[in-house]
């Protein structure tokens, strides 16, 4: 495993508070004005030239969370957050970039220092068959570009920031937007359903196997500023997509709040395949700073034979409270969820999924696997459920938490329902700490300590980094390991 | 040559080892026998550097140098080895990933170059098949799942490949049917080579008729009471440990 001594080598070139991606961008930006108020929300539609619907959605979210109270059951701890000391919308001043020579050189630079291309690299024909992968580009409030879209309408699939998609193609984003997550679902839900400026909209025609990977990376540069954003991904009948998802943001003392939502539509016998690698900046070693990831991610089997997968790596943000989860309403539908979270230094983590079995013979499985180290907490929560008409419904539930240290704590809160008596459902769970025997053992072949906890980390997250795309599960290697750095010893 | 010269060593202020001296040679094989809690096991720990246990007085010298100022895997990577008693379970990491890591994690401390792909191969394959080690098993998570022979010829697949100074065998008979004790020992006899000696333990002289030692010492109360050749060892197994567990008494 060439990964575990590259990322040894990391681990040791870099000390307990760097976040390698925690640099700033200095670039002219426009904001809303501070706080959040119908005007703002007005403000930012009409940024974006929404139609007139649009702009009604989003007051009536606005309205609706005014009235809703922030949640407060999940094992995390933090200040208040002051939602009126905010900026809900900035946006770098240029206007939006028809090429990439349009685009702002400091952002360019931005996603090259992150190892994001956004240059369409020619791939010449029968020499290195280089994996493509689309990307779009959101840097604080606005998507800055999207590469392979030429490519990729020639198969059908729309793929383009969701601001243009409302402005292109209104009556596909009306159809689907808020009907996984509705706008009253959760506080931080609606809260995104009234301000979000920008995310990725997907849309693969039926029989359509995306022809490569999509991904969205997630920048979030401006100071005070919350991300808010948007995905909407549609499999239409047959089709299949994979959608790979990126985070980072600069290193800053005080905390950013990143709510977004993530709404997937999986039509009869299409499959959605949704990764992430979660990697925003998790504050100092005593705490400071760090984002506030309070997410809402779900999918809809809605067709029959639909499946939607989703892999999660967590390492970043100072809190995370993120189910992803997958109603299954089609019959014959499959709902995954393999998610690995690190957690170290003062991170809290709470983080699970749901799987709510609707339709017949529905299955779904679950593999997370919670690493805690320094002094954070790591608490896995999940919901398996069985409605009268589901029957056949099948669940396995794997959950294995793995302690670094003894400062740390790991949790399990598993709810299980079932209204239906041929359900079978699985639980099982283990909580193990890298054994002092374990260690000396690779030791005495020669490993160092660090190689040693790394290679004993990589095994126990092996079955869920198996599920990511390749180059993907080789980054988030390496991240777990500098997630865990100074955790040894 | 190892030389232990007075070795003092307690675990929570209970006293283990007490002033044991032992010096196997270039190329000697040397047997250590004797009842349990004679401290066989902690004196095969405390060569290989394992923490929590305290040594209050002493030395080890491998070739004149004191390995006990040593962590446990530089001692590793200048030449010690420790075939356990009871291997451990790495849950998810492939066998070969871990050999892989090894080898190359020494290689790098010894200043030298990582093995390529097709040479780490080769050298697997070849040290695998001399054990009946199929490619099976090489696929498989290290010793997880593992029968008791399976995980003792994979000590002894590491200990071929990592090519040790001095190689300790803890109790390595202990749970091997006869066939796999037959392997294993043909393995170990390979091994044996002029720059390279070994200590055997065992409370058996069923192991030593298949690895036949150059010197036998009995080891009581945390000490060498009585060295010997090969011919120590039937003597023990004839009259067994009584005369040393009355020592122990006394």
């Amino acid at each position: 495993m060439p990964a575990v001594q590259e990322t040894v080598d990391r681990v040791r070139a870099i000390d307990v508070d760097q976040y390698k991606y925690g640099f700033e961008t200095t670039i002219e930006m426009e904001k809303s004005e501070k706080g959040i108020s119908e005007d703002v929300i007005r403000f930012i539609s009409a940024k974006k030239d929404e139609p007139e619907w649009m702009l009604e959605w989003r007051l009536d979210a606005y309205r609706r969370w005014l009235t809703m109270k922030e949640p407060n059951w999940a094992r995390v701890e933090y200040d208040k957050i002051n939602y009126d000391e905010l900026y809900y919308y900035a946006a770098p001043k240029r206007k939006a970039a028809q090429s990439l020579d349009e685009i702002d050189p400091e952002i360019l630079k931005t996603y090259e220092k992150l190892g994001i291309p956004l240059r369409e690299v020619e791939v010449l024909e029968g020499i290195a068959p280089e994996r493509r992968v689309a990307v779009d580009a959101v840097f604080d409030s606005v998507s800055v570009a999207t590469t392979f879209k030429a490519e990729l309408a020639k198969a059908g699939v729309i793929f383009m920031p969701i601001s243009e998609a409302l402005r292109e193609h209104p009556e596909l984003v009306r159809k689907y937007l808020g009907s996984v997550v509705p706008v009253t679902d959760n506080y931080f839900a609606t809260l995104n359903s009234a301000v979000f400026s920008d995310g990725s909209f997907v849309y693969i025609p039926p029989g359509v196997r995306c022809p490569m990977e999509l991904s969205t990376y997630f920048r979030i540069n401006e100071r005070d500023t919350g991300q808010f954003e948007r995905t909407l991904i549609i499999a239409d009948k047959g089709s299949y997509v994979s959608y790979l998802e990126g985070c980072t943001a600069p290193k800053r003392d005080d905390n950013q709040l990143h709510a977004a939502v993530v709404e997937l539509v999986a039509l009869d016998d299409a499959e959605i395949k949704y990764s992430t690698v979660q990697n925003w900046y998790p504050g100092d070693a005593e705490g400071r700073g760090g984002i506030y990831n309070f997410v809402t991610k779900r999918g809809d089997c809605r067709g029959a034979n639909s499946k939607i997968s989703w892999t999660q790596v967590e390492t970043g943000s100072a809190i995370t409270w993120k189910y992803p989860s997958c109603i299954l309403r089609g019959d014959n539908s499959r709902g995954e969820f393999y998610s690995i979270a690190v957690s170290n230094g003062m991170q809290q983590v709470d983080s699970g999924t749901k799987m709510i079995h609707l339709g017949k013979n529905t299955t779904s499985r679950i593999i997370s696997k919670g690493i805690s180290a320094g002094r954070s907490q790591n608490t896995y929560r999940g919901l398996v459920s069985a409605h009268k008409k589901a029957k056949g419904a099948r669940n396995f539930t794997n959950c294995d938490s793995l302690l670094i240290g003894d400062q740390c704590g790991a949790h399990t809160v598993p709810y299980i329902e079932s209204k239906n008596a041929s359900a079978v459902f699985e639980h099982e769970a283990t909580t193990s700490k890298i054994s002092e025997d374990q260690k000396f053992y690779c030791l005495q072949r020669g490993l160092s300590e660090e190689e040693a906890t790394a290679l004993i980390v990589n095994g126990f997250v092996r079955d869920v980094l198996q599920q990511l795309p390749m180059e993907f599960a080789v980054e988030a290697q390496k991240l777990i390991s500098i997630s865990l750095e100074g955790s040894v010893g | 040559m190892l030389e232990i010269k007075n070795l003092v060593v307690n675990i929570e202020d209970k006293r283990i080892l007490n002033g044991l001296s032992l010096t196997v040679n270039d190329g000697e094989v040397a047997a250590i026998m004797g009842p349990n809690g004679s401290g066989k096991s902690t004196l095969s720990y405390v060569i290989a550097g394992k923490e929590d246990y305290e040594v209050l007085d002493g030395e080890i010298l491998l070739d004149g140098e004191n390995i006990l100022e040593m962590e446990a895997d530089a001692r590793a990577a200048a030449g010690i080895f420790l075939a356990f008693q009871y291997p451990l379970e790495i849950p998810g990491v492939g066998t070969m990933t871990f050999l892989k890591a090894a080898m190359n994690a020494q290689r790098k401390t010894r200043g030298e170059d990582e093995l390529t792909t097709p040479d780490f191969m080769r050298q697997v394959f070849a040290a695998a098949d001399k054990l009946e080690i199929n490619r099976e098993m090489l696929k498989r998570a290290l010793n997880v799942g593992f029968s008791g022979g399976e995980k003792k010829r994979m000590e002894i697949l590491q200990m071929a490949l990592l090519s040790p100074r001095f190689c300790v065998l803890d109790e390595t008979d202990s749970g091997l049917d006869i066939d796999a004790l037959r392997i294993v020992s043909e393995g170990v006899n390979a091994l044996r080579a002029q720059n390279r000696s070994f200590l055997v333990i065992t409370h058996y002289q069923r192991l030593l008729n298949h690895i036949v030692p150059d010197t036998v010492h009995v080891m009581a109360q945390g000490r060498v009471v009585k060295s010997g050749g090969k011919e120590l060892a039937l003597e023990l197994e004839a009259s067994g440990y009584a005369e040393y567990r009355a020592n122990e008494a006394a």
